[in-house]
């Protein structure tokens, strides 16, 4: 039973629904261990997109005031997309790797990890 | 002389004796309601009410009550009350409580007078009847206080407006439309039980004794008035369990379920007190972490332990919450802190007697994990780059908190849960919030998240000042952060004058 309802069969509507969002959908980002940043990060991205301009782009302008943002090596973060390890692939789009409607984007900086090792 | 009826006797004619069987229509269909939820009621007749109060008895008692609080808020009103508070932060703490949870106290009305025509034992007919009253009446006090802080103080303008479209404001609003939205004995559960009975402690002590302590007295005054309401519908809560739990085993699990579920829900709800205490009241009474122990893990305890004879046992994800103590204030603050634009009421820069103090309360926590960023935030503040988040959080599908609660092994990582329904993902912020989705997907696959809401374009624009102009906030006004807020000049001006006309005395 996926609701109990009054009236027999009754079933509700996904105000969500990737169609909802014009040419875009939605991606959470989050950099772990940084929770100078209370929570991930939600973005309407088209799929069209390529992953560099997440890393190029979004994340030093949204994760850029925190002291550790600029010593992060790039070669050496770890990604998972959807709680699966990721290696994502900058030059394509997001779309064509596996980065779907309401998908999960997490990644750690080995090394760093927040203010004075604190997790923030 | 006409000879007095006894008590018992009159109640019976106030209530049963009023009373009657359907005989031209068919009483499931006068009462379409009470059955589809599974709860089977053999004998309405065994509905005990403890306080046996008539209507009669009820208006009397009401008015003489009213009488006394207006009595007060005019002459608080009168004798501008509003500049005895302690510090002017303390309206940040005012200002949540009043937008979020005076329209609650409307539902409540409009949902308890639902219930009313909707049940069909007549004990508890009367008793959802005066429920009712009651939330009217608080409704209108709580307006009143707004009224009045509303005429001095940001942010209060049009409450009603910000309650159905303010991203924070959906947490208690959609936490009640879950209530209402669900059948009359789910919502008892929910509200007169899991609320009322077992968390109502944790939101009305806190916050009357913090209004007092903070010179509160308009909020203080409404607390007296609403608490011997407020006994009233906790043992409502209580009666209505025992009752359900007594008429059929068949409605055991049904209920447990529904414990589960509300206790959570309740727990989520009341992290925005919890971050009242710990962080907006300038004068403190108690850390969220010791109101928890008193008012959930001991007096919910004793509670629970009455409660197995009836083969219920604590709620699922309590141990969860308990450990959640040490955090949750925290985590909170740590949401408006950063998105404080976006709000109704300011936040600030935590100075050091402050942090001196949630280092004593949080001996476990607070240094090693929350101190380094309210250190780090003091900073840039005082650097002129004060920390605002300029993108949207991602939320959480049932409570609709942005998800900045942590794992519960580890307070550094961010507990993400999430599950795949009809092809589509949705996101929680805790086994307990994913517990409540998977039970009811149907329901929640609904939700209206402010933050989506947003980027479909629904919300007045896609930046952030015409989502703030579609909310009815004044960007830079009612919000962002305390220092250099307009709120703050009028009140040292306002604490100013009173030192000079005091020296002059």
């Amino acid at each position: 039973m996926a609701v109990t309802a009054l009236k027999p069969g009754y079933t509700g509507q996904n105000l969500d629904a990737v169609e909802n969002f014009g040419p875009n959908q939605l991606v959470y980002l989050h950099w772990e261990k940084h929770l100078m940043f209370c929570a991930a990060l939600a973005f309407p991205f088209p799929p069209e997109m390529p992953f560099g301009a997440i890393v190029g782009e979004v994340l030093p302008q949204f994760y850029g005031p925190h002291p550790d943002f600029e010593k992060i090596d790039w070669s050496t973060v770890r990604w998972t997309l959807d709680g699966e390890d990721f290696v994502p692939d900058l030059e394509a789009s997001i779309g064509s790797q596996g980065v779907g409607h309401k998908s999960m984007l997490r990644f750690w900086t080995p090394g760093l990890d927040g203010l004075g090792d604190s997790g923030a | 002389m006409a000879k007095k009826i006894p008590l018992k006797r009159k109640y019976e004619m106030m209530t049963r004796g009023l009373a009657w069987d359907t005989t031209y229509q068919d009483m499931d269909d006068v009462y379409p309601y009470d059955k589809f939820e599974g709860i089977k009621i053999h004998d309405w007749d065994a509905w005990e009410d403890p306080f046996r109060l008539t209507q009669d008895a009820y208006w009397k008692y009401q008015a003489e009550k009213e009488r006394k609080l207006y009595a007060v808020i005019d002459s608080f009103a009168q004798n501008n009350g509003q500049l005895g508070l302690s510090d002017a932060r303390y309206l940040g703490a005012l200002k949540l409580f009043l937008t979020g949870v005076s329209p609650l106290e409307y539902q409540a009305h409009r949902h308890f007078a639902h219930l009313a025509r909707n049940i069909r034992g007549t004990g508890a007919q009367v008793a959802a009847q005066m429920q009712s009253i009651d939330e009217l009446r608080h409704a209108q006090t709580q307006i009143h206080a707004i009224s009045h802080y509303n005429k001095y103080f940001d942010g209060l303008h049009d409450f009603t407006h910000m309650h159905d479209r303010v991203w924070y404001l959906s947490v208690p609003k959609s936490f009640f439309d879950d209530a209402v939205s669900a059948g009359p004995f789910e919502f008892f559960t929910a509200i007169s039980f899991s609320f009322e009975y077992v968390l109502t402690n944790l939101l009305f002590v806190p916050f009357m004794s913090g209004a007092a302590y903070n010179g509160d007295l308009a909020t203080v005054t409404f607390g007296f008035s609403a608490q011997s309401d407020e006994s009233r519908h906790m043992t409502l809560g209580l009666e209505v369990i025992k009752f359900l739990l007594e008429q059929d085993e068949a409605n055991v699990p049904i209920i447990q379920h529904w414990i589960d579920k509300w206790f959570w829900r309740g727990h989520r709800l009341l992290s925005l007190v919890g971050m009242m205490m710990d962080y907006m009241l300038p004068k403190k009474i108690m850390s969220w972490k010791d109101a928890w122990e008193m008012y959930f893990e001991e007096q919910g305890g004793a509670l629970f332990e009455d409660l197995a004879r009836y083969g219920i046992r604590p709620p699922m994800h309590a141990e969860q919450a308990n450990n959640e103590k040490h955090r949750i204030s925290h985590e909170v603050w740590a949401i408006f802190y950063q998105y404080t634009h976006a709000a109704g009421f300011h936040t600030w820069d935590i100075d050091d007697e402050h942090k001196a103090w949630l280092s004593a309360e949080y001996p476990d926590t607070f240094d090693k994990y929350y101190r380094p960023r309210l250190d780090l935030w003091k900073q840039m503040a005082a650097d002129g780059n004060r920390y605002y988040n300029m993108a949207l959080p991602q939320l959480c599908q049932v409570c609709q908190i942005p998800m900045g609660f942590t794992e519960p092994d580890d307070p550094t990582t961010i507990c993400f849960r999430s599950r795949e329904y009809q092809g589509d993902r949705y996101h929680f912020c805790s086994d307990g919030c994913q517990y409540i989705f998977d039970h009811e997907p149907e329901k929640y696959i609904q939700a209206w998240l402010p933050v989506h809401q947003i980027f479909q374009g629904n919300c007045g624009g896609a930046e952030i000042p015409d989502v703030l102009n579609w909310y009815h906030l004044n960007l830079g006004v009612d919000n962002m952060a305390y220092e250099g807020s307009a709120e703050e000049k009028i009140w040292n001006d306002w604490m100013a004058t009173r030192r000079v006309g005091a020296a002059r005395t």
